[in-house]
């Protein structure tokens, strides 16, 4: 009995021991080849607009607020606390003291005030290098709803707000509100881009344009210094080659896996699949416009005849939730107690004959002409729409236009039913819902007063409980309204070796790599 | 001859000018508007609005295109929408990868079939000839990706001799100067980096270089059976010359006209940039960029890529020409 009681004990030390090694033992240093589809356009954050070149500013700028790891909710970064006024109007943020840019300038009010004033106003004398397009997106317009931005001390900044914005915060967050150094916007002008300097635990090492960015340590980050000493982002457009490059050990990480290589992931042992938590939505839209998609049966009828999970399966090798609400369910606020509409062509059919469609009609499909995260295969998923609605009696003809017009007209409210989608920018609800199915936003005529007066009210309260109460009523009211059949929220898959280790991937779509280590 | 060289090189003027109209017209006719590319699903009315002002695409056709001429004969391509990268810092920064590219897969084109088109003539109809002859019409028909992949697969994963993709690896000490990198790294006498680079060059190289290499050892071989059926050929036999000298002093020399102008076409649509095998291999050149920013609507660079394409493609050809007067001395420029 002693003897067992002995092993055991040997044997729970020797566990705990390897635990506590693989836990502890963060090894410092190494370099990360982060594998990526395409190149970074710039790496002055206000002015691009792309997934590729936020993932290398993420690494180089911090922001006044960032996002917990692998959520969309909001810590300290650059700001160490803040407080709103009673208005909503006034929020002031109290700064992180002793904080140095890369070039060795300090950060203080001044460096955050010059980089609104660079953002907002457009006859700032470095209001140059691009169309600040998020900037006027995410705060309306130039100078927006900024209205002043002033230094209180040395380490207090305070913004004056033209109306109330709750996902104010939120938007504060976003990889690209990064505060630059002023000096080095200055030094550079135009070419800032090809120049960053940020606060960030990575600085710049070299970019040779089409192949790769090469970043190094930071060795002076005011948080801890990063574990890696330096990230290699190259550029492998072809998803295969990329893939293959991950098998032979050339680079440790990749993402724009393909669904058919998932399984090869799965079963190595040198490769191991990390999902990012889906902040999009892929949709399929019914214009209220055209007969008979202004008949809610109808539109029930549709939400009844797509088998999602099928779509998930074939499509998506299984790596999508189906949807049920317009936004994901990493977003807060997100209404769980929906009852989906299930897949029953049977009930859809009744519902249709309702609707005295009994004998079907016929009209036209748009399908996405492009990949995109959220639907990779436009053609083929309209396809599998296509042959589900044949199953209830109903004609759809496929249709598509380039990009650009496609965008164009299905803004114009032009196509009888289209499929969309969105990407979330600050994991706000306000984002999605307001964004798209708002009166004034949606591109299907689906006018509801109601959710209108809803979203507008979550909009202008600062109560964060009182906003999600809101936004359960608005998904309960779009649910009931079926504008839409909400189809997918994908989960992005990344690819690593099995030694990187502590990689969280966030829904936003990029993070900061700062707390990954290489183990081996 | 030097007087040719001046003849064409002003020809060169109208002829960029006549691409310089037709692409602007071709890039702003086609439906699709770069504003509207680069917001995306965000792209609201007043965004839009906003931003196609900033880019000077509400203006009168008539008026963007004089603003275009004007620029251009100050030699100012425009700035990159996309980026706003000035064009003629993006085509110096990656034609080099191409031209790189490009002039070791014409090499490999070259040194290998020549010689299999000339081996194959002489001995016509035997196996190796309908050999040699079977694997051209495969590699003329070969889809490049499809051999890209193959290469990668078989070469880098499952052999791992050569590295899949990419022009240099990760971690050497390295700096580009002109951007070819194997000039740069003979510059800095630094011969790791000169080893890695042409490792990485192999495979690219190799797979761009298949479908040129093909069709050159077709022409070698036709042109080639033509000469060796001429009257001087028996002649020179019944001399008893040697068949080695009778082949190459007598009958390649009189059949490398073809060839020749083969060759330079060849590398001219090579220098054009090999999307596929840019995409496939990671290879940071213009053709790959060219078609991004067809897709981004992004006119600048669009405009600007294919004027400089016009212009080396008319080089190459002058350079083809005057190469002829090597080879056939009754060949004379006026």
């Amino acid at each position: 009995m002693r003897k067992i009681t002995l092993t055991t004990f040997i044997i729970l030390a020797v566990i705990m021991s390897m635990f506590v090694t693989g836990v502890m033992a963060q090894e410092q240093g190494g370099t990360l080849v982060f594998g990526r589809g395409g190149d970074t356009v710039g790496l002055d954050p206000i002015q691009v607009t792309d997934g590729e070149s936020f993932k290398v500013t993420q690494q180089i700028y911090d922001t006044l607020v960032d996002y917990t790891p692998g959520t969309t909710e909001v810590e300290p970064a650059l700001a160490t606390d803040w407080e709103v006024s009673e208005d909503g109007l006034t929020w002031t943020f109290h700064l992180r003291e002793g904080v140095e840019f890369h070039d060795g300038n300090p950060f203080n009010a001044e460096a955050v005030k010059w980089n609104f004033d660079r953002w907002r106003l457009e006859d700032h004398p470095y209001h140059i290098g691009g169309e600040f397009t998020y900037y006027s997106y995410m705060f309306q317009g130039f100078p927006g709803i900024i209205q002043e931005v002033n230094v209180v001390d040395e380490y207090t900044v305070e913004f004056v707000l033209s109306e109330k914005q709750a996902p104010f915060l939120n938007n504060l967050a976003m990889v690209p509100f990064g505060i630059a150094s002023p000096e080095a916007v200055k030094k550079y002008g135009e070419d800032y881009f090809k120049n960053p300097v940020g606060t960030g635990a990575f600085v710049l090492e070299e970019w040779r344009q089409g192949d790769r960015v090469i970043l190094k340590a930071n060795e002076n980050y005011w948080r801890e210094r990063a574990y890696l000493d330096e990230i290699v982002f190259r550029s492998i457009p072809d998803n295969s080659a990329r893939f293959m490059e991950l098998q032979s050990g050339s680079i440790d990480m990749m993402d724009g896996v393909s669904p058919e290589d998932v399984e090869a992931i799965e079963e190595s042992d040198t490769l191991k699949l990390s999902l990012r938590p889906s902040m999009n939505v892929g949709y399929f839209a019914m214009n209220f416009k055209f007969e008979p998609f202004d008949d809610v049966r109808v539109r029930r009828a549709f939400n009844h005849a797509i088998d999602k999970q099928a779509i998930i399966d074939a499509f998506y090798a299984g790596l999508a939730e189906p949807a049920k609400n317009p936004m994901p369910p990493s977003i807060w606020g997100y209404n769980d107690e929906i009852e989906p509409y299930e897949y029953n062509p049977e009930k859809a059919k009744e519902l249709l004959a309702e609707a005295g469609y009994e004998d079907g009609f016929e009209f036209d499909l748009w399908y996405l002409p492009v990949p995109r995260p959220y639907i990779p295969q436009g053609k083929f998923i309209g396809q599998a729409i296509q042959s589900y609605l044949s199953e209830i009696g109903v004609t759809a003809n496929l249709v598509t236009y380039d990009w650009s017009t496609y965008l164009d007209k299905t803004d114009h409210q032009e196509a009888p039913t289209y499929m969309l989608g969105w990407t979330g920018d600050n994991g706000d609800p306000d984002n999605f819902l307001y964004v798209l199915l708002d009166k004034d936003n949606s591109n299907n005529a689906y006018e509801s007063d109601e959710l209108h007066e809803v979203l507008v009210e979550a909009q202008k309260t600062m109560d964060q409980d009182k906003r999600v109460e809101l936004y359960m009523e608005a998904q309960e009211i779009i649910h009931q309204d079926a504008p839409w059949v909400p189809l997918v929220h994908s989960t992005p898959p990344i690819a690593l070796k099995s030694m990187v280790e502590n990689y969280i991937p966030n829904p936003t779509g990029t993070e900061k790599l700062h707390r990954v280590w290489l183990s081996e | 001859m030097f007087n040719y060289i001046i003849k064409r090189l002003l020809a060169l003027i109208p002829i960029l000018i006549g691409v310089a109209i037709i692409v602007f017209l071709i890039v702003h006719l086609i439906p699709g508007d770069p504003a509207q590319t680069m917001l995306g699903e965000r792209a609201t009315d007043q965004a839009l609005e906003r931003l196609r002002e900033q880019m000077g695409l509400n203006d009168p056709l008539p008026v963007q295109f004089w603003r275009y001429v004007k620029d251009l004969l100050r030699g100012d391509l425009g700035r990159s929408i996309m980026s706003n990268n000035p064009v003629s810092a993006e085509l110096v920064q990656r034609f080099p990868a191409t031209l790189e590219l490009s002039f070791f897969a014409i090499i490999f084109a070259v040194f290998v079939g020549v010689p299999a088109g000339i081996f194959a003539s002489m001995n016509q109809n035997s196996w190796f000839d309908n050999l040699s002859m079977l694997i051209a019409l495969i590699g003329v028909s070969m889809p490049i990706f499809w051999l890209g992949l193959m290469f990668i697969w078989l070469f880098a994963v499952e052999l791992g001799w050569f590295p899949p993709s990419s022009r240099i690896g990760v971690g050497l000490e390295f700096t580009p100067i002109t951007n070819l990198y194997v000039i740069d790294s003979i510059l800095q006498f630094n011969f790791t980096a000169l080893k890695n680079v042409l490792h990485h060059l192999v495979l690219p190289a190799v797979a761009l270089g298949t479908i040129p290499m093909a069709i050159i050892a077709r022409m070698t071989r036709s042109s080639m059976l033509e000469v060796l059926k001429k009257d001087y050929i028996r002649t020179a036999y019944a001399k008893g010359l040697k068949r080695k000298i009778v082949i190459f002093k007598h009958a390649l020399k009189n059949a490398m006209v073809p060839i020749i102008t083969v060759v330079g076409l060849q590398f001219g649509v090579l220098l054009g940039g090999a999307v596929m095998t840019e995409t496939i291999f990671s290879w940071p050149g213009l053709g790959k960029y060219l078609v991004d920013a067809i897709y981004a609507r992004d006119f600048p660079i669009v405009q600007g890529g294919i004027l400089f394409f016009a212009g080396v493609f008319v080089i190459v050809n002058l350079i083809v020409d005057l190469s002829y007067a090597l080879v056939d001395p009754r060949i004379q420029y006026e």
